[in-house]
């Protein structure tokens, strides 16, 4: 399958303000954040806990309203859920009554696909993330990377303009989550979309993004972007890619 | 589920000859069989052997062959065949009322708060009072004939599906139901896909409990004001000292409860095999 890939998948927030309320307390977590995403490009949000990462993705995805301003994608503003954002979160999500080939068709089943049309396009990506042999299993009959590619295929198959992906690998053991992004970034690199990755892993990070954005605890203090120039593909050994995760880190006041 | 082991398979038939697999497999089949089935045998056998050495009173436990007599007897002549027949219905006609009414009210109440809170107080009142305690209100309103032996049943097996419902639609990860709203699904489109199968499971536990209560309430309504059906029979058959067709009837309401059950578990596999059934 071939596509034509514009520039597309270009997200623009401004002036994003949400807050929680906790405990009878008003808890601040974004304050007049602005951001630019090009399209195409794969961005890692970072940040320690509580610093509103995961809340600015969830806005990203439609799932939360921000308190002010706007998340404008492709130039248009855009509220609540729409066709264009997938997400792939921390836990598969799967539905454990369907198989694979089901929970991968549900995302286009429910946007009015039909059912055989939804599962020819759901088997391209279940062959993407190579789980053809399992189209037919239960979710309880997968590891937790297989539910996990799983998911991601389920993503991929709306085909969305943006990808995003709330700590997607965080439950994965060591050797799994190496291989998983490679796999991202191979997903990355095949489908052109935007990808944008919220982890608490630095490593992580640099490995799949071109860019991070590092959230700071404190409101105060203004969330800084980092470029990842690295060539692609990259090795977490090399001596550039190192120094680089001694920078981030030092962002974080850890030497 | 059951996969083949290793041991109905090739393993046995590779090392031993045919024979001896064919002899260790028949092994281990009557070993399963005596796990399963043995502690029932030799009930029976006990029963069968006390009775006609007279360990045990003849007049009250009666031998199993002249209890499988009166009970072949009785479905030849149709004698029992139309009590069954009512009860059937009885028991059907409230379970089915109890389904029909129980389901999309405890779906509608799992889904809606306030409505749910709204209904909640008279339920639990309504679920405490003992349905044989409000039969005789159910007589009074509705007479002696089948509309309230019917009602009483359906009054006892209602609570038990409901309750299963609610519960079920309460218990369904709001994180499916978040993922699904990711991917755009509308309301009744995550109603279909996610909330009523993830409830189904508990919407059976319900139901089986219901199956069981139907036919509690089937014998106890029988007894108390009636002139056919199978629970009368046993209180019919007593009275006339006629013990064998009382177990004889007896034996047809285990056999029936054992079938409601069956139907049960059977569609319950059928529908929930990506859940660990519970037995």
């Amino acid at each position: 399958m071939t596509q034509v890939t514009t520039p597309r998948g270009e997200v623009a927030v401004r002036n994003l303000s949400k807050s929680f309320a906790l405990n009878g307390q008003q808890l601040n977590v974004l304050r007049d954040l602005d951001l630019d995403i090009r399209g195409g490009e794969s961005l890692a949000i970072v940040g320690p806990s509580g610093c509103g990462k995961t809340t600015l993705l969830r806005v990203l995805a439609g799932l939360e309203a921000p308190d002010a301003g706007e998340v404008r994608i492709d130039g248009l503003p855009v509220q609540g859920i729409s066709a264009e954002r997938a997400i792939i979160f921390q836990e598969p999500r799967l539905l454990p009554w369907l198989t694979v080939l089901g929970n991968v068709a549900f995302g286009l089943q429910v946007r009015g696909v039909d059912t055989a049309e939804a599962e020819a396009r759901a088997r391209r990506y279940i062959r993407l993330v190579g789980l053809s042999e399992f189209e037919a299993a239960y979710p309880r009959q997968l590891s937790g990377g297989m539910a996990q590619r799983v998911g991601i295929a389920r993503a991929l198959t709306v085909q969305p303009e943006i990808l995003l992906l709330d700590e997607p690998l965080g439950a994965l053991d060591a050797m799994t989550k190496l291989v998983m992004q490679e796999e991202l970034v191979r997903i990355w690199r095949d489908e052109g979309v935007t990808l944008i990755l919220v982890t608490h892993d630095l490593e992580e990070a640099i490995f799949l993004a071109d860019r991070v954005l590092v959230l700071p605890k404190e409101k105060g203090a203004r969330p800084r972007l980092i470029d990842i120039t690295l060539p692609r593909p990259r090795e977490r050994s090399e001596p550039a890619f190192v120094a680089m995760r001694r920078r981030l880190m030092a962002e974080f006041g850890l030497h | 589920m059951a996969y083949p082991s290793f041991e109905d398979g090739f393993l046995s038939g590779s090392d031993f000859s045919p024979l001896q697999g064919a002899l260790r497999r028949a092994g281990a089949g009557l070993r399963r069989l005596a796990r399963r089935w043995g502690l029932l045998a030799g009930f029976l056998a006990a029963w069968q052997i006390g009775s006609s050495f007279g360990w045990l009173n003849p007049s009250v436990f009666p031998s199993l062959d002249s209890i499988g007599i009166a009970l072949v007897k009785g479905i030849a002549s149709g004698a029992l065949v139309d009590d069954i027949a009512i009860s059937l219905q009885r028991s059907g006609l409230a379970f089915g009322a109890a389904l029909a009414l129980g389901i999309p009210m405890g779906l509608l109440m799992g889904q809606i708060r306030a409505v749910e809170e709204a209904l909640d107080p008279i339920l639990q009142f309504f679920r405490q009072t003992s349905a044989l305690a409000l039969y005789p209100v159910f007589i009074l309103l509705l007479g002696l004939g089948e509309a309230s032996k019917v009602f009483v049943i359906f009054w006892a097996t209602l609570f038990p599906i409901l309750l299963a419902t609610i519960g079920g639609v309460k218990q369904v990860d709001r994180k499916l139901i978040e993922m699904a709203q990711a991917f755009g699904a509308r309301r009744v489109t995550i109603f279909a896909r996610v909330i009523l199968p993830a409830a189904v499971p508990s919407i059976f536990v319900g139901l089986r409990l219901s199956a069981t209560t139907a036919l509690l309430l089937l014998i106890a309504a029988e007894m108390i004001g009636a002139n056919k059906g199978l629970g009368f029979q046993v209180m019919n058959a007593q009275y006339n000292f006629q013990i064998p067709q009382m177990f004889a009837a007896i034996l047809l309401l285990a056999l029936l409860g054992l079938g409601a059950n069956a139907v049960l578990v059977a569609l319950q596999r059928r529908l929930c095999r990506w859940a660990e059934t519970a037995r």
